[in-house]
């Protein structure tokens, strides 16, 4: 069976995996976009922090013994718990400056990481193996559907949604909302801002480490794991906009199938697509497909 | 507004600052003159040719107030045309090197006009991934020899004259490049379009409201700056004649800012401080592997923390408070 010359098999599996990037683009600029809306700082070292939750998976499999399912509950908050360090003792004494400190700042952590990684465990990958519930797959006639993979879209749509119904729809998200537009107001009506924003910074960093055992059957775990793809986060977030929380979700996922169709029709361009999305974006768009100006 | 012009650069540049600028001018044409007896070149080479990228880098971000993340790109490219000119067409070292910065200006027309349409953080984030988007094309293209480079790259004879296979030769060629460039900048920011520009840097809405196009001093400032980035690259590679990944990669992009960073943002001298610094740190970790980023993420949060002036910001703040104390 072919569609446009193309073998319904590679079709489907590139889509697939474009669906699987997409997940892994959403979760990391929805973090973002948490993060940016109330600390008004572009987290540099998210890309660091998925690989440490990638890592922390590694460890707990290596060294305790806690496979997969206890890597789920345990990295975002181990991770999340190394951001909240980072918002206590550094991030904080940047809010009144230039926020562009704030980049320069977690560019520097990012750097300090990923080199401490690359020093102990070397550029080539660990391997993490699949859980056994999630191993093996199912013939759908069209293709073959790894049920790993599809535990990861399944459980990052959940994930992404649900983000966005607390931020959205109840009360604690709207505390949130209100301190993105006004801190200083949200703060005289005797809400703990400082502890909020920091609580904020520790979840979009969670949500990192997250994306990171969900990579790491997929990929190897690898120090230089989340180098490159922080920067194509950049590029969705700046597709996106940072405005709204569906808004990311929706261009990760898009972002994520566009490059995997990419890899089929025109392998050569799959590394730059995304960019050359931004490009057009930008000239048509300037403030992003659901950004405000 | 020419007359309003030229009292704003009056203004700006009081007779105490040239005195002093002229001074430090004199005393680091002295010392780079003289160095080349004491110090490796090319250690030097290296380093001016960064202090120049540096200073490139320091007009768009310390008198225009945007944060490019994306500055190896014109860096790489203008190595990589340079390189291809030099040793494929068998062009002359200042033909090739004219011909990489002339097409890392042309990359600066067309980045700049698409990130000149974000401000701030977006600005960075644009550029970083037009880089990005850069690298893998480098990555991919035949004539760059992927991962190896171009290698071998021939350094000729300057205007047919000058044979810049004699190191000594080269250090001062290189030298003069340098101090053109950096000239020409020390004239651009002390020029009313200089003053322009540091009013967009503090308050572009107020700078629109008084009648200029922002939009065309930002895109000049980003093209100069690309350009003279192109010849600090394109210059780099006649000295190592070797242009590679590693020069258009991101990290790159990140070494410039931190030069810059550790020198002073927004000083005259502060970015050719911070290139020597960052390069000597370098050269001496460089057998430690991985310790190099290490060390340049550590003294990214030390200056972001506790060190924002930079050295030469530092000691000018020092100056301005002994001469406080003693009137």
């Amino acid at each position: 069976m072919e569609i446009f010359g193309i073998p319904t098999q590679a079709l489907f599996g590139q889509l697939l995996i474009g669906l699987i990037n997409g997940s892994f683009y959403a979760l990391l600029s929805l973090g973002l976009a948490v993060i940016f809306g109330l600390l008004n700082i572009i987290n540099f070292t998210h890309g660091a922090q998925y690989m440490m939750g990638a890592f922390c998976a590694y460890f707990l499999a290596t060294k305790t013994g806690l496979g997969y399912w206890w890597a789920l509950v345990i990295t975002p908050f181990a991770v999340g718990a190394t951001g909240v360090l980072i918002e206590r003792t550094m991030l904080r004494r940047l809010y009144k400056l230039d926020h562009l400190y704030g980049l320069l700042l977690t560019f520097g952590l990012a750097l300090i990481i990923q080199g401490l990684f690359r020093h102990q465990y070397g550029a080539s990958g660990l391997p993490y193996p699949i859980p056994g519930e999630l191993s093996g797959g199912q013939n759908l006639g069209f293709m073959f559907l790894p049920r790993y993979r599809a535990w990861v879209i399944l459980a990052s749509l959940v994930i992404c949604f649900g983000t966005w119904y607390v931020i959205e729809r109840t009360k604690l998200g709207s505390y949130l909302r209100a301190a993105t537009e006004n801190p200083a107001l949200v703060q005289a009506f005797g809400i703990n801002v400082p502890r909020m924003v920091m609580l904020t910074y520790g979840f979009g960093v969670g949500l990192a480490g997250l994306a990171g055992v969900f990579a790491a059957p997929i990929y190897q775990v690898n120090p230089l794991m989340g180098e490159h793809m922080i920067i194509v986060v950049f590029a969705v977030v700046v597709i996106g906009g940072m405005g709204s929380i569906m808004g990311s979700i929706v261009t990760g996922f898009a972002l994520g199938v566009i490059e995997g169709l990419t890899k089929v029709f025109y392998p050569e361009a799959s590394n730059t697509v995304i960019f050359i999305i931004m490009a057009i974006v930008l000239l048509i768009r300037p403030q992003g497909l659901f950004g405000q100006r | 507004m020419a007359a309003v012009d030229s009292a704003a650069v009056s203004a700006a540049l009081s007779s105490s600052d040239l005195r002093a600028h002229r001074v430090a001018f004199v005393a680091m044409v002295a010392i780079l003159v003289a160095a080349p007896f004491m110090v490796y070149p090319v250690f030097l080479m290296k380093a001016l040719c960064f202090a120049l990228f540096a200073c490139a880098f320091n007009l768009l971000i310390g008198f225009g107030g945007l944060l490019s993340f994306g500055h190896a790109m014109f860096f790489g490219t203008a190595g990589y045309v340079t390189a291809h000119a030099a040793k494929v067409w068998g062009f002359p070292p200042e033909v090739a090197i004219l011909a990489g910065a002339a097409v890392s200006t042309l990359l600066g027309a067309v980045t700049g006009l698409l990130a000149i349409r974000r401000q701030g953080i977006y600005f960075a984030m644009i550029t970083l991934a037009l880089a990005q988007m850069l690298y893998f094309f480098y990555l991919q293209a035949p004539f760059t020899g992927g991962e190896d480079g171009i290698q071998a790259v021939p350094r000729g004879k300057l205007f047919g004259l000058i044979d810049l296979r004699q190191t000594l030769a080269l250090y001062f060629v290189v030298l003069a490049i340098f101090l053109g460039g950096f000239l020409l900048i020390y004239r651009v920011i002390h020029s009313p379009f200089g003053q322009v520009l540091k009013a967009i840097r503090e308050n572009e809405q107020r700078v629109i409201s008084l009648g200029y196009n922002t939009d065309h001093y930002k895109l000049l400032a980003f093209v100069l700056s690309a350009a003279l980035s192109g010849l600090a690259g394109a210059t780099k590679v006649i000295v190592f004649q070797l242009a590679s990944l590693t020069d258009v990669n991101w990290p790159m992009s990140g070494e410039v800012v931190l030069m810059t960073l550790v020198g002073g943002l927004g000083t005259v001298f502060g970015p050719v401080v911070g290139a020597f610094v960052i390069i000597a740190m370098e050269t001496y970790l460089a057998e430690t592997g991985q310790w190099v980023t290490i060390a340049q993420g550590g003294i990214f949060v030390v200056c972001v923390l506790a060190f924002r002036r930079g050295i030469v910001g530092e000691l000018i703040a020092l100056a301005r408070k002994i001469g406080a104390r003693r009137t």
